[in-house]
């Protein structure tokens, strides 16, 4: 059974890259009205934040960031990174997070999603790692862990990381979509299921919900594309945190898990507009993967903050010399566990 | 691409494998889907008994006592009075890819109500890739209405070839006997609409009751061990040979798929017989995993036979001290390989004599 969560342990953080969200609150009412919301403007964007009312949140603009962490370093926090101020200055244990561009998906049986709710029942019943069940997760309603399956290993591990899905627009990378104009996600996958351990994915940032106790400056916007934009496929920063956060819980004995809840993704852009700027980010996979494919971290770091430290001396080492990008984003790394100590743990209660 | 083409039959290409004790009588449900293969019925228990086989398929059907003929002494390695004598029938077969069904699992529907068929989903999977190196959120990327996801890396777009197709259960869900005595009322009603390759280097618990595979590819893995009469142990016949498939499958660069399709589970076993047959099992796979986990294979291993000996050997050494049954299982998969070259000699050498054959009609 899911540990009972009250609400006010659960922040919704909402990257604005938008101005106008009024369709985006008033679809998520329902859902998101009985939560904290953590809304961070994304500082690149001149027009004022149109909220609508009855909501309990924080709105952090550009003055709020610099603020903080001061001008020099609020630049890691454009574009869609701005999100990660949002789970620096939280200070609740479980964050959820979705773009501005999505709305509430409908299930397989017509049902509104709860994303939310849905989240917290992935982070909050255990992962299971070290051996692939069948059934997916075993701690769902109606399903259980099936023959064969050991059973010291059906206690599980705590669940870090919650990626949930999307419908319409799919998290396709510029090429794929450019491909397939017209192709839109209207299938319904009802499972949710973990990954295991030492397998590694592509961790979209669309739709996702951490436990911020224990894996929080994991989540990193470390990784900037020289050309990266306001669309997704034209970032890989949600990738390359992603990359991070799921060797470091691998490493730590934490799950991930993947599958439900879906979100609705609006229609968006122009992939072969974007396919012009995205090749950079589709070519430096072929590096990345295998080099987070072989990392192995030192058993001596047992905090989320040590591992990140591991992880970036790695990458400058391995992957620096490949491409300054890389160089930069481990030096990033190394100044956004700076940031998460002095900002990201202090009792700091920023202003308007 | 504009247009889906069709599934091909393959119909003489594939084999279809039932182990049976009781009856065959769940074929007739199963014809439309079912008739233009050729089925190799394994019949376990009383040889005397004679199984009926609805009228119009066509198959071969082999008792204890042709599998004590074709085999002679090694029929030693097949057990007796459990499912597990069904890898008899991959032995035998001379086909390209297996389906093996357990003779209560029926025809399921789909949640629009249409009747699923499973044989041409597992075809399905067979014929197009696996992913095993980088998992794509979205599952299988090579099925309709789906793709490879934003950040994964196109060189590994191509997938390896499949060698596994492992099938699910509506209804009657693969518990082992505690859970079963624990939930005697759960029933499995969730329709996951998806497919999705096992990643490399994970385990799973391979059930054998709506399985498909490439015989070519990994056939001699799909050993289901020493089960039932005379043994320890049942009903970790397809456990020990999915642990063994998917060791070597991840050596080989081969794929392992999960997921759809879906058939109808009618009969839940007893559970204090199941757990009478299973309790060696739950406390032995607490030995078991761990040395699959971390079986590593020798370069030179690149045939499955090689793999397989190899894991035979290793079976003796480490797990020997756990119980004496695993001095003879690794006996007995060494047996199984012998017996599967003299059955299946390699197409370079020079053709066998016709071995007796034990077809019966």
């Amino acid at each position: 059974m899911p540990i009972p969560i009250k609400d006010d342990e659960i922040d919704i953080v909402i990257g604005a890259l938008h101005s106008d969200l009024t369709t985006f609150m008033d679809a998520w009412r329902p859902i998101f009205s009985r939560f904290h919301l953590i809304i961070v403007k994304d500082p690149d964007l001149k027009e004022e934040l149109r909220i609508p009312e009855g909501f309990n949140l924080d709105v952090y603009k550009k003055l709020d960031i610099d603020h903080v962490v001061g001008t020099s370093t609020s630049i890691i926090f454009s574009g869609y990174s701005c999100r990660y101020f949002g789970y620096l200055v939280s200070r609740k244990k479980y964050i959820v997070s979705v773009d501005d561009d999505c709305l509430p998906a409908k299930d397989n049986k017509g049902f509104l999603v709860d994303a939310v709710a849905q989240h917290i029942t992935n982070l909050t019943t255990p992962a299971t790692p070290f051996f692939f069940n069948t059934l997916y997760d075993p701690f769902t309603e109606g399903a259980d862990f099936v023959r064969g399956y050991p059973f010291s290993l059906r206690s599980g591990v705590t669940c870090a990381l919650s990626c949930g899905l999307w419908h319409n627009l799919a998290d396709y990378d510029a090429p794929t979509q450019a491909l397939k104009p017209e192709e839109r996600n209207s299938r319904y996958v009802d499972a949710v299921l973990t990954v295991p351990a030492r397998t590694l994915m592509p961790i979209s940032g669309i739709n996702i919900a951490f436990n911020r106790d224990a894996v929080g400056p994991a989540l990193l916007p470390c990784l900037r594309l020289a050309g990266e934009g306001k669309f997704r496929w034209e970032t890989m920063e949600d990738i390359w945190s992603g990359m991070c956060v799921k060797v470091i819980c691998d490493h730590l004995g934490l799950g991930v898990k993947t599958g439900i809840p879906y979100v609705w993704r609006n229609d968006r852009g122009d992939a072969i507009a974007s396919l012009r700027k995205e090749w950079e980010g589709v070519k430096m996979m072929e590096d990345v993967v295998p080099f987070f494919q072989s990392l192995r971290l030192p058993q001596e770091a047992t905090t989320a903050e040590d591992c990140v430290v591991e992880v970036a001396n790695a990458v400058n080492e391995k992957l620096g010399p490949k491409d300054p990008m890389f160089a930069r984003a481990a030096k990033a790394m190394l100044d956004w566990v700076k940031l998460w100590k002095s900002v990201g743990v202090s009792s700091y209660s920023p202003g308007a | 691409m504009a247009t889906v083409s069709p599934t091909p039959l393959l119909k003489d290409e594939l084999d279809i494998v039932i182990p049976t004790i009781r009856n065959l009588d769940f074929l007739e449900m199963w014809r439309p889907f079912f008739q233009p293969y050729h089925l190799i019925i394994v019949q376990d228990g009383d040889p005397s008994k004679t199984i009926k086989v609805p009228e119009g398929f066509d198959y071969e059907l082999y008792n204890r006592n042709d599998i004590n003929r074709v085999l002679g002494p090694k029929a030693s390695c097949i057990s007796f009075k459990d499912s597990a004598c069904r890898c008899f029938g991959y032995m035998v077969s001379k086909k390209k890819y297996i389906y093996t069904i357990d003779d209560d699992c029926f025809v399921a529907k789909d949640p629009s109500g249409k009747d699923i068929n499973a044989l041409e989903q597992h075809i399905k999977n067979l014929l197009c890739p696996s992913t095993p190196f980088f998992f794509n959120t979205l599952y299988e990327p090579y099925r309709d209405g789906a793709d490879f996801v934003r950040g994964y890396p196109f060189s590994l777009r191509e997938g390896v070839p499949t060698a596994v197709s492992h099938g699910l259960w509506l209804n009657i869900p693969d518990y082992d006997a505690p859970t079963q005595l624990v939930k005697p009322l759960e029933r499995n009603t969730r329709y996951v609409d998806a497919i999705m390759t096992i990643p490399k280097g994970t385990l799973f618990p391979m059930c054998g009751m709506n399985l498909a595979f490439n015989r070519e590819l990994i056939g001699p893995a799909m050993y289901f061990g020493l089960m039932g009469d005379g043994q320890p142990i049942g009903r970790y016949d397809d456990m020990w040979a999915g642990w063994c498939t998917k060791v070597i499958c991840d050596h080989l660069g081969l794929g392992v798929k999960t997921g759809l399709p879906y058939i109808w589970h009618s009969k839940a076993s007893n559970p204090f017989v199941n757990l009478q047959k299973e309790y060696k099992g739950i406390y032995w796979q607490e030995e078991l995993i761990p040395f699959f986990q971390s079986v590593t294979l020798p370069k030179d291993c690149t045939t499955v036979q090689k793999c397989y000996i190899e894991i035979s050997k290793q079976v003796k050494a480490k797990l020997g001290k756990v119980d004496d049954y695993f001095n003879k299982l690794a006996d007995a998969m060494v047996t199984w390989i012998e017996a599967w070259d003299e059955l299946n000699p390699s197409p370079s050498g020079i053709k066998p004599a016709e071995l007796p054959n034990g077809a019966t009609k």
